[in-house]
């Protein structure tokens, strides 16, 4: 597991992610135009969207597809209300607080899931391609736990507004997420060969490019909002991942996937959203500070993951595979 | 002198998750038009922010302004204020002159 951590931590994309991090909390004036980032942000979700499809499309449909997609909703559902408990257990959060926080943590990061998907083809492992389908069926059964928590707990109003599910489920990245891996789903290994010198060759230099703005964002949200963590939020940030590894390891261990696949189901449960999810709860949930949760899932739990996290969901998903 | 005729200017700063649930509101509401704009920096009640360096639309701001007739701005304002009562965000009426009275 050293090794892998070592190796991890020496690899470009962790590097550049280090380099923005670095560059933000020293107050360097280095940064991405917004328009920029949002573009390489598609990319990546095309890239990784269509590769996926096209795995599957070489592969065919199994019954694990179906298992994983099946565990990875019911994951999703479940991580916030033990998230919820262990910070209403731990820390002095107000309840609806604990209840978007929980939220963040029962959903996912696409960004952690790329990263580790990179790690893995580096290591010459290949996941299973359908894996893309679980992340975007795992970012929005969170949301509905926190909100009942909020409710149930907090004498939250409930939204149930249709317009906020709608919102949620067709955010940018998820749509095209699911849209390219339905593409190269269709378009098959051929429709692959004709873009792999636009979606495989420069992928990992430009999700380096990503990273580094992904640690200008991070560093910057910590230099805001680091005076809203307390010790105990902090820690629960850094615990409850690998929390959530074990209890999708063990969710995970019954479906026939390969190493691969195993550590980005792992990696996917452990992960923390900061994009669909904060805006969802600034609608929902507005009386929930986004200081507290955006700082956690941002500037403490994506660092975690990027850094440490992988390599030991990598490990794991070895350990039990 | 050019004639001016006077109305009153609804200015909303809000968060950018709001902008289609505002947008659609004043559409329902039939207001003759309105203009957004992104904003790139502020401070309030909930501390420093940049739109620069945020990742998702959550914590960025937006502004929108559409301009009334001064009979029509209490129905307007009414509904405005109930969507964004418990958001972060700003709501300011002025008087403003405008050249084309029959625009708004």
């Amino acid at each position: 597991m050293f090794d892998l951590i070592a190796a991890n931590l020496t690899s470009p994309v962790f590097l550049f992610f280090a380099l923005g991090l670095f560059a933000a909390l020293a107050r360097s004036d280095l940064t991405m135009p917004e328009a920029v980032a949002k573009a390489i942000a598609l990319y990546l979700m095309m890239a990784i969207g269509f590769k996926g499809g096209a795995g599957v499309a070489a592969h065919g449909i199994d019954a694990t597809l179906i298992g994983s997609i099946i565990v990875g909703g019911v994951l999703s559902f479940a991580i916030p209300f033990l998230a919820f408990f262990l910070l209403k257990a731990t820390t002095r959060l107000p309840i609806i607080d604990a209840a978007a926080v929980a939220a963040h943590y029962g959903s996912i990061s696409i960004v952690t899931f790329v990263a580790a998907t990179q790690a893995l083809t580096t290591l010459g492992v290949e996941p299973e391609g359908y894996i893309v389908a679980v992340a975007a069926v795992m970012e929005t059964p969170a949301i509905l736990s926190a909100l009942w928590l909020a409710s149930r707990y907090g004498g939250a109003k409930r939204d149930t507004e249709s317009g906020l599910f709608r919102e949620i489920a067709l955010n940018g990245s998820i749509v095209m997420l699911t849209g390219s891996f339905f593409i190269g789903l269709i378009s098959g290994e051929k429709g692959l060969d004709l873009i792999a010198p636009f979606i495989i060759a420069p992928f990992q230099g430009v999700l380096c490019l990503f990273l580094l703005d992904m640690g200008l964002v991070a560093g910057r949200g910590l230099r805001q909002g680091w005076r809203e963590l307390k010790p105990g939020v902090i820690a629960f940030g850094l615990y409850m991942p690998m929390l959530s590894a074990v209890i999708a390891a063990a969710a995970v261990w019954p479906l026939a996937l390969s190493a691969g696949g195993t550590a980005l189901m792992i990696t996917l449960a452990a992960s923390a959203s900061y994009i669909a999810v904060p805006a969802a709860m600034r609608l929902a949930l507005p009386d929930a500070r986004p200081a507290i949760y955006l700082t956690m899932s941002l500037g403490v739990t994506f660092p975690f993951n990027l850094s440490l996290g992988i390599p030991i969901y990598i490990a794991l998903a070895e350990a039990i595979r | 002198m050019i004639e001016t005729f006077t109305k009153k200017k609804l200015e909303i700063v809000l968060e950018r998750p709001l902008l289609n649930r505002l947008l659609d509101l004043l559409d329902r509401l039939e207001v003759s038009g309105y203009t957004a704009l992104p904003a790139l920096a502020g401070r309030g009640h909930d501390g420093v922010w940049r739109r620069e360096g945020m990742v998702g639309e959550a914590g960025q701001m937006i502004v929108v302004f559409c301009i009334l007739d001064g009979d029509r701005i209490d129905a307007v304002l009414s509904e405005v204020r109930e969507l964004i009562t418990r958001q972060i965000g700003i709501v300011t009426v002025t008087d403003v002159e405008v050249v084309r009275r029959d625009h708004f």
